[in-house]
């Protein structure tokens, strides 16, 4: 379905993921983590997302191990960053689909 | 707007570890990390031989029980047969079996990225989720405090847990 975020009309699914990870922007990203409740996003909040749109892009499996071991965030800081759903709500943010592993 | 009471979220597990074998230890650890990924709050209580999982000198060296597990058919998929094939239980008690069947366990979930158990107990550690030792079972297999690993959050009573378990959403889930 269509949704407008930002100002810009995007498509995502049921549970507000953007289906099309060509259509973010930072706009969408900050209007994204306000509906969530995360508040403003600082540089660390951006680099987590920047480094799982890349992952993403690669094909590769998101899970919270391996961001932890990713050099670019500890599980610590990640939970912070994140509050109530560390690897949901980030990748929410990063407009990639949600994280489909049990880890 | 108001939210049913069948939809009220989980907010808490409270999980009892009883079992020591690498089979018996990992649903909890999975469940514990799991919540916590969910924004659900998370505390793992060892108990009798889930203490196992804890103490420094056994931790990194659980075992899958193959004695006396009628289901160890499912591993066979991971040997590249058909999980139908039956295992002989009485085959489990064979030396080797137990360290062979852990070898092919831990090779899987490697793959799926879960850690071994240490590097599991750290990372709920770290996600905020609590780990306490029971203490009649410390007691009893002579276990000290410093026996055990160091993310450990305390040694606590039944009743303790029971208190820190306390509030409304909390689900107490025993292994």
């Amino acid at each position: 379905m269509n949704k407008t975020i930002a100002g810009t009309e995007v498509n995502v699914n049921e549970e507000g993921y953007l289906t099309n990870a060509s259509q973010w922007n930072e706009a969408i990203a900050t209007a994204i983590a306000a509906e969530e409740g995360i508040g403003a996003l600082t540089e660390a909040h951006m680099k987590v997302v920047r480094y799982l749109r890349e992952q993403q892009a690669k094909g590769a499996a998101l899970t919270i191990r391996s961001m932890g071991k990713s050099g670019v965030v500890t599980t610590k800081e990640l939970y912070d960053l994140f509050p109530g759903g560390p690897l949901k709500k980030s990748s929410k943010i990063a407009g990639i689909p949600k994280p489909v592993g049990c880890i | 707007m108001s939210t049913p009471d069948d939809k009220q979220p989980v907010k808490k597990m409270s999980i009892i570890v009883s079992r020591g074998s690498l089979d018996g230890i990992y649903p909890a650890l999975i469940m514990a990390n799991g919540a916590r990924m969910e924004g659900i709050e998370a505390s793992l209580f060892f108990t009798f031989f889930g203490l196992n999982a804890l103490a420094n000198k056994t931790l990194d060296h659980l075992k899958v029980s193959t004695v006396g597990n009628s289901a160890l058919n499912m591993a066979m998929p991971m040997l590249g047969m058909p999980m139908t094939i039956p295992f002989p239980t009485v085959m489990g008690a064979i030396p080797g079996v137990s360290a062979f069947a852990t070898h092919l366990m831990n090779k899987e979930m490697g793959k799926l990225d879960i850690p071994p158990v240490r590097e599991f107990l750290e990372l709920i550690s770290d996600s905020g989720g609590k780990i306490y030792a029971c203490k009649l079972a410390m007691d009893m297999f002579k276990l000290k405090k410093e026996d055990l690993m160091d993310r450990v959050d305390g040694v606590l009573t039944v009743g303790q847990f029971y208190e820190e378990s306390a509030g409304a959403g909390t689900h107490i889930l025993f292994t």
